[in-house]
């Protein structure tokens, strides 16, 4: 049913792309269309993923949660003032950068890895990391196979098609020179089914993907990741090119979350500290400086991040640590605390 | 006088005016889009132009006809996508049509059993979607396959496991003498059946030009392997341990589960369709056809063949044609169970590294059209030769 769906979507979005009026770009002037369009709106229009735990996914009742969820919500917090006016879209890989630039969403926070081609060539900008990834194998416990250097000739490995896994994963085999199977799926749903009844070997995606879509098998305790990273995958929110301003609300909404951890101000301590001795902290719950004028937005807007949504070290907390997936920072921790989380200072 | 030929009265400006007027809303409306689309693109820093098809794919497929790899361009992995498609389609096609015949004639039989199987067959493979019908394949009824270390051996020399069905690999030598001999008997058929119908129309003589033509085309090509060095040897697949609980096959064809579950998903329900159009072209056959038919003599399998058949054929054939372009069009429905076809490869890959979401679309939706009207063409062509001539 998806890939009709899929079909129609991409062919509506193109065809969107043929059939809008003029206009939605407006390079270069001060004044921000998509910024007016969302306040007109009353919600930000946000592109995530189908369901991958942690990072964007949908309970029974229909809540998104996760830490690409939180980055919308960010968004929502500081333009509109409420971090619940977000309309998710959820996405597949192949469709989701079509929905951006035709105009159907406004962020895209679907867990996606930030590439030169992706950022230059298709109309894209990205304005952010907010999870330093790398992609990596899953295999059976019981098949022998303890390093990526046990692969063998033959072996068959699932996928997902429309991703840099695709691209990895030929990068990876062929420079070991391993022959392999590439078995590329539309759904992450349906790789798990084909990985899980035998059909391939080994499933690779992204690292934190994996450890996320082990809890989706049958029996998880029967399934290893190895060790071994092969790819650098950055994944971050994306905007339109061509609209600065926005493009700065949504970099800078990260961007306070992340800061806001570094200065210790979280979601429950955030409105107390606005008389804090240290001006990088006032700054940020926005009783010093005018830095919400720079992008057309009043001075309490990251304030609002901080209380409707929290730090970053909050956001990882809740949906990425203390639901199992990688319980250890790892790289995603600050710079202060040996991780690699560093952020332009907000003044 | 001028002024007539643009009267109102006039026929021919009164046919032609609508039609102009049509065709100059169409064109402007294209155009319309066209800069549209143009402006916008252009408004989004997005460049048009198909110089993507001569990059570097770097993305590999698990099968393809042809030979491809990651360094090919994307106008190669287009072409893998491409034949994929047509290679599921002529499979489908052909089970459908084979499936078909029999579920149709089966329906008509008097034997009760056999009729009532074939109209629940029927009833129950068109009502479900095809879409589920084909992860049913895939994912259920595959997923019963045992393992490679397990699979279910045919004499040891074909092995069926969820990996795929691992078959022999035929290896030939001088394929090119073979492959003249094949057409040299089709030509030599040919010639057989029109010496058959001239002497048939001419002197009444039945002559058994089936059974003759079977035979040449098993003789003609029986000589290349006897006398002019044609040989085939065959390459089995074999076991491989890839560790201590991983296996799969080395040597021989795999023919990938994708592909089955797909194949078998589109001609089981695609059959159902041509099922009912066979036996509505049975039944369109009156029954004082085949009563005139028996009265001057003709037996059983001569009444079908030369009075029933001809006949029913021109009922069966223009919606047969209709399922045969559903059916091509429904293997889109591929990229569900990762079979590359061209949604996947091209559509979905491709589309997605390159971004090129305008140029890839119409590039698809052109190939599906070209695909589609060859099929009818070629239909249109078989149903003109089998309509009926007046003489």
């Amino acid at each position: 049913m998806k890939s009709i769906k899929t079909w129609i979507f991409v062919g509506f979005a193109s065809l969107l792309l043929v059939a809008c009026g003029q206009g939605g770009g407006g390079a270069g002037s001060k004044k921000s269309k998509t910024l007016e369009n969302t306040k007109k709106a009353g919600f930000v229009k946000c592109g995530v993923s189908q369901g991958l735990p942690g990072f964007s996914n949908a309970d029974a009742s229909g809540n998104w949660t996760g830490i690409d969820v939180d980055v919308c919500r960010a968004v929502a917090a500081a333009v509109l003032g409420d971090a619940d006016k977000v309309k998710y879209t959820p996405l597949s890989a192949k469709e989701r950068f079509t929905a951006l630039t035709s105009g159907e969403i406004d962020v895209l926070a679907r867990n996606t890895t930030w590439t030169l081609s992706r950022d230059a060539d298709i109309g894209l900008t990205f304005v952010g990391v907010n999870f330093y990834d790398g992609q990596g194998f899953m295999v059976r416990k019981n098949s022998g196979i303890n390093s990526v250097n046990d692969f063998k000739n033959g072996i068959s490995a699932c996928t997902n098609t429309g991703t840099t896994t695709e691209l990895n994963m030929r990068d990876f085999f062929n420079s070991k020179i391993i022959s392999y199977e590439p078995i590329a799926f539309e759904k992450a749903d349906e790789v798990v089914q084909a990985y899980d009844a035998g059909r391939c070997d080994t499933y690779t995606t992204d690292k934190s993907g994996l450890a996320a879509q082990r809890t989706k098998m049958s029996n998880p305790d029967e399934h290893k990741v190895l060790p071994e990273t092969i790819s650098k995958e950055p994944l971050g929110p994306v905007v339109r090119q061509g609209d600065a301003v926005w493009e700065d609300i949504v970099r800078w909404s990260l961007n306070t979350m992340i800061e806001a951890e570094e200065y210790g101000v979280n979601s429950s301590n955030a409105s107390s500290l606005k008389d804090s001795e240290n001006p990088a902290i006032k700054r940020l719950v926005g009783s010093e400086g005018e830095l919400g004028a720079a992008f057309g937005l009043d001075n309490e807007w990251s304030l609002r991040i901080i209380e409707q949504v929290g730090n970053y070290g909050e956001s990882y907390k809740k949906h990425i640590a203390d639901t199992g997936i990688l319980p250890n920072r790892g790289p995603n921790q600050l710079w202060t605390k040996g991780g690699i989380l560093y952020v332009p200072p907000a003044r | 006088m001028i002024f007539k030929k643009f009267n109102i009265e006039n026929k021919k400006a009164r046919d032609l005016i609508p039609q102009a007027i049509t065709v100059l809303a169409l064109l402007s409306v294209i155009i319309y889009f066209a800069t549209n689309a143009q402006i916008n693109m252009g408004n989004r820093g997005i460049s048009f132009g198909f110089g993507f098809l001569n990059q570097e794919a770097s993305f590999d497929i698990t099968f393809s006809m042809i030979e491809y790899d990651g360094s090919h361009s994307y106008g190669r992995a287009f072409l893998v996508g491409l034949l994929n498609t047509i290679l599921v389609s002529v499979i489908g096609i052909f089970f459908a049509t084979i499936i078909g015949v029999v579920v149709g004639v089966s329906r008509l039989s008097d034997n009760y059993l056999i009729a009532k199987v074939a109209e629940w067959y029927v009833e129950i493979f068109r009502n479900i979607p095809l879409i589920l019908q084909i992860f049913f394949w895939y994912f259920a009824a595959l997923r019963a396959l045992p393992l490679p270390e397990n699979g279910i051996s045919f004499n040891d020399i074909s092995f069926l496991t969820i990996k795929g069905w691992y078959v022999p690999k035929f290896i030939w030598t001088n394929f090119n003498i073979f492959l003249l001999s094949v057409i040299a008997a089709f030509i030599a058929i040919y010639f057989i059946n029109s010496y058959a119908t001239k002497q048939r129309e001419q002197f009444g003589k039945q002559l058994p030009a089936t059974s003759i033509s079977l035979a040449t085309l098993i003789l003609i090509p029986l000589i290349t392997f006897l006398f002019l060095g044609v040989s085939l040897t065959f390459e089995y697949p074999v076991l491989k341990q890839l560790s201590s609980t991983v296996y799969t096959y080395e040597g021989g064809v795999s023919i990938i589960p994708e592909l089955i579950a797909l194949a078998l998903a589109l001609s089981m329900y695609t059959a159902t369709f041509i099922a009912e159009n066979v036996r509505a072209g049975i039944l369109g056959v009156g029954k004082g056809q085949k009563e005139a038919a028996a009265s001057i003599g003709l037996n059983k399998n001569q009444i079908l063949k030369l009075v029933v058949m001809p006949q029913a054929l021109r009922i069966i054939i223009p919606p047969t044609t209709n399922q045969y372009l559903n059916l091509t069009k429904n293997s889109s429905l591929a990229a569900a169970i990762a079979y590359p076809d061209i949604v996947l490869v091209f559509a979905g890959t491709a589309l997605m590294q390159t971004g090129r979401a305008i140029e890839i679309i119409s590039i698809t939706m052109l190939t599906y059209l070209t695909l589609s009207i060859s099929i009818s063409m070629f239909m249109n062509w078989y149903n003109k030769k089998m309509a009926i001539k007046e003489k």
